[in-house]
């Protein structure tokens, strides 16, 4: 396996990345999408396409750059850093993962528009209050040669915005993943007022037609179209809070170094100095956990669950401390909504329940590790 | 490098190995008995142990990265992964330990002069001459430049005075790596030499000290009018702490590691499990998977920092991050393996011989080498450049 360090082409696409993002998207700019109550910015997505980021996991065939998981994560760790706005990793991550599983035409021309910039993806799979796919209720009744979905998923990240969405069914001998256009008949969904200022929909269906075209990967078996695709989504939302975890902790710092009581820069009070190293430690070795994910989804995906939920686990971990410090150590003004670290704390809450838990993926080490 | 090469690498590391590693060293073991420290009055435990030593370092495998003139093998990264993995997949014992191949030899590398690497390498790459460290003092542990044992010049000599404390087998040590201060003038860290001594040298005694394990592997050591040549510096003098601290760098990187060694890479779960057969208590469970958790992810950061200082980034500060986070990983882990022992890992012998012992002397890990505390001031002030 190659090494942990990031390669020429990752360093350069992580330069690219923040340079881009520092002036179309810094957190100044999520303020605003906030205060306007907006939850998605067309432009920024266009010119993310443009980049050939939403192509990241599409293959060169279909349009996409085909950069790999490490590279999604690279650009998911800078869109982290300052809270960017976007279906980065339901579409070009978890979609285009799951829509890579399958060789037909519609998949195909799904990932082409998933590379233009044409699509966005929501993944309705959650039902109740904690990730777990298996606890799957929503039916589709087979009816005559298709299906009539009944349900309702909560948790579905940028369900409001999405044009398409891939939902997880109950049917006769298991569960079944379908694609559906998101304004299709009898699906209803209302989005949700979320701390995070971001978009999520409860998504109801009621009756909902749907033809075996519309499934995604054989009845029956979603799973082999979806777990891939859940821990792409997975590593990538890893690398995304640990990249918060860094931009809320490179504010911390600054503010250290810059706040004075007492006659002098808090900096030099030896109680905040180790409690900053130890979260600092803590990033670092979050980091090798996130790039390993990264890694082993591009080198060797069939094996990739303990590395991911190591990944998932650790940024779960490391965001809450980064963003609990960082409020702390602001003091007063970390509490106020004029003042960034606020929006870190909230982002870190929801990345931590989308897509599973520590204690989720905890469960999942140990199973690995043989516990 | 074409994994081409390194796969016939791979087939060739794995045909030596099986021809030339006997039996009774492929039992994985890696306890104190287990380990080959080297030197003057070194005895072998079998014959066995002494034929691997020396087929090993015929190889240049004892120092696999060291230059072949000095008695390594020159290999890069890339190779040492590769002969690691298949003598941990063969279950091959680690021919030679010793603070001379932790410890002096990088710095050696890094500061000494061609005849100095020529004397001092290749002795220590076969086992013959066993190193300690002389660093702390009574009086200067954490405030390491503070070492007050001075180095007074007579000629082409120092005569050396003074005290060192918690040398680990100073009382076995052939040689000893000594921080002296030739310069009471100076700012303190400017005064300060790296000296090399013979630990035959008339004037240096050693008096062992007993640890909380009940073990006695370190020692004060006194030093009286003891001579010692001045080509025994290395780098220059009252120039000692940059090789103090570039020595410090490899011995952090190297204790840090012990969070994995311990174990043998065995997962936390699987040992536990055998300790109280089931893990059953779902507190100790949910700690020991978090442990676990962490213990991955800490192994997974060891060998990102050597793939960067092979790459030529270096490691520099960060070490003192790997050092913090390794010892107090290896803490935990010990506490929870008492933990799931209960009462059958509280008697110094029997079902868990030895578990005792080890989780006592865990808790210098995050002492030696420098503290914990240590580690987080020196990340606070050298990587986030708080102010001091
Ligand atoms: C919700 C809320 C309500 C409040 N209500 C009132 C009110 O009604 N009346 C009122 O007068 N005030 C009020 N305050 C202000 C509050 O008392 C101050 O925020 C608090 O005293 C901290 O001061 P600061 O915000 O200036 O932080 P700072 O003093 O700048 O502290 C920043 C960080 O540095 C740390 N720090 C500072 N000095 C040291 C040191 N010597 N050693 C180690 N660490 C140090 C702090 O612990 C903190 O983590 C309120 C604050 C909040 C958040
Ligand atoms: C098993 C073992 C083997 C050893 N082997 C060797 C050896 O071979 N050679 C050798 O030279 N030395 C050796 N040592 C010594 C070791 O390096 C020292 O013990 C260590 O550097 C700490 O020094 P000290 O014991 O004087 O503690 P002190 O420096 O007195 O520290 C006491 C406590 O105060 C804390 N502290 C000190 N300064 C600060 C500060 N500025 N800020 C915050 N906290 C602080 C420390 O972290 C510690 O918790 C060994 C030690 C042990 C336990």
């Amino acid at each position: 396996m190659s090494t942990l360090l990031l390669t020429e082409d990752e360093t350069m696409l992580q330069d690219a990345a923040r340079g881009f993002l520092d002036g179309a998207a810094p957190v100044s700019h999520f303020r605003k999408l906030r205060d306007a109550g907006q939850t998605h910015d067309a432009k920024l997505w266009a010119e993310m396409a443009q980049m050939g980021w939403t192509g990241v996991l599409v293959p060169e065939d279909a349009g996409g750059s085909d950069m790999g998981h490490a590279a999604a994560g690279v650009l998911a760790g800078e869109l982290g850093k300052t809270l960017v706005t976007s279906p980065f990793i339901s579409t070009a991550v978890i979609a285009a993962t799951a829509l890579r599983q399958v060789a037909t035409d519609r998949a195909r021309d799904a990932l082409a528009a998933i590379a233009d910039g044409s699509v966005i993806y929501g993944l309705a799979v959650d039902e109740g209050a904690k990730h777990d796919p298996d606890a799957t209720q929503l039916e589709a009744k087979a009816d005559g040669n298709g299906f009539r979905l009944s349900g309702t998923k909560g948790f579905v990240v940028d369900g409001s915005n999405a044009d398409r969405l891939l939902v997880l069914a109950k049917t006769d001998a298991g569960l079944t993943l379908f694609d559906l256009p998101a304004d299709r008949e009898g699906i209803t969904r209302t989005g949700q007022n979320m701390v995070d200022a971001r978009d999520a929909a409860q998504v109801t269906f009621d009756n909902v037609q749907a033809t075996g075209d519309d499934v995604l990967g054989s009845v029956d078996d979603a799973m082999t179209v979806l777990k891939p695709a859940l821990e792409a989504g997975q590593a990538a939302l890893s690398a995304e809070m640990l990249g918060l975890s860094a931009g809320a902790f490179a504010m911390t710092v600054g503010y250290l170094k810059e706040r004075k009581q007492f006659g002098v820069e808090i900096g030099r009070f030896q109680a905040l100095q180790h409690r900053a190293a130890h979260l600092w430690s803590e990033t670092e070795i979050t980091l090798s956990a996130v790039r390993h994910a990264g890694r082993k989804l591009d080198e060797d995906p069939n094996n990739a669950t303990l590395a991911v939920s190591l990944a998932k686990a650790r940024a779960t971990q490391t965001a809450k401390l980064a963003v609990i410090e960082g409020v702390q150590m602001h003091g007063g003004i970390g509490m106020t909504d004029d003042f960034d670290m606020g929006f870190f704390m909230k982002r870190a809450r929801v990345a931590t329940e989308w897509l599973g838990d520590y204690g989720y993926h905890a469960a999942k080490v140990a199973a690995a590790r043989g516990f | 490098m074409s994994d081409d090469a390194l796969n016939a690498f791979r087939a060739e590391v794995r045909t030596w190995l099986e021809e030339n590693c006997p039996q009774e060293m492929r039992d994985g073991a890696s306890g104190e008995d287990a380990i080959v420290w080297g030197g003057r009055n070194w005895t072998f435990k079998s014959e066995a142990q002494k034929l691997w030593l020396e087929r090993m370092a015929d190889k240049g495998w004892t120092v696999p990265t060291w230059p072949v003139e000095y008695g390594g093998a020159g290999m890069d990264r890339a190779h040492h992964k590769i002969l690691l993995d298949e003598m941990r997949k063969m279950g091959a014992r680690v021919p030679l330990q010793s603070f001379g191949i932790w410890m002096l030899g990088p710095a050696l590398l890094a500061f000494g002069t061609h005849e100095q690497k020529l004397q001092y390498l290749p002795p220590i790459a076969r086992g013959e001459v066993r190193w300690c460290q002389g660093y702390s003092e009574p009086g200067a542990g954490s405030d390491l430049a503070s070492v007050q044992t001075k180095a007074e010049s007579d000629g082409d000599h120092y005569v050396v005075n003074g005290q060192k404390i918690w040398t680990s087998y100073a009382d076995k040590a052939d040689c000893i790596f000594a921080l002296v201060r030739t310069d009471r003038d100076a700012p303190k860290h400017l005064g300060i030499t790296f000296l090399l001594i013979d630990m035959e040298t008339p004037g240096v005694s050693t008096k062992p000290i007993r640890l909380i394990s009940g073990k006695s592997p370190f020692c004060e050591t006194f030093f009286d009018d003891v001579r010692v040549p001045k080509a025994n510096v290395v780098g220059t003098e009252n120039r000692g702490w940059d090789v103090a601290k570039h020595l410090l760098t490899h011995e952090r990187e190297m204790i840090s590691g012990g969070g994995q060694g311990l174990l043998g890479g065995r997962p936390l779960g699987a040992v536990l499990n055998e300790q109280d057969g089931g893990l059953t208590d779902p507190v100790l469970r949910a700690e020991a998977m978090a442990c676990e958790i962490d213990a991955l992810a800490v192994a997974l950061t060891l060998e990102r920092y050597k793939d960067q200082a092979e790459s030529g980034g270096g490691v520099g500060d960060a070490s003192a991050m790997l050092k913090y986070a390794g010892t107090e990983l290896n803490k935990r882990r010990h506490e929870l393996m008492m933990s799931a022992g209960g009462a059958d890992a509280l008697m110094w012998d029997g079902k868990h011989d030895g578990l005792a012992a080890d989780w006592l002397r865990t808790k210098a890990n995050s002492i030696e080498g420098g503290t914990s505390e240590v580690m987080l001031s020196i990340i606070s002030r050298r990587v986030l450049g708080l102010p001091a």
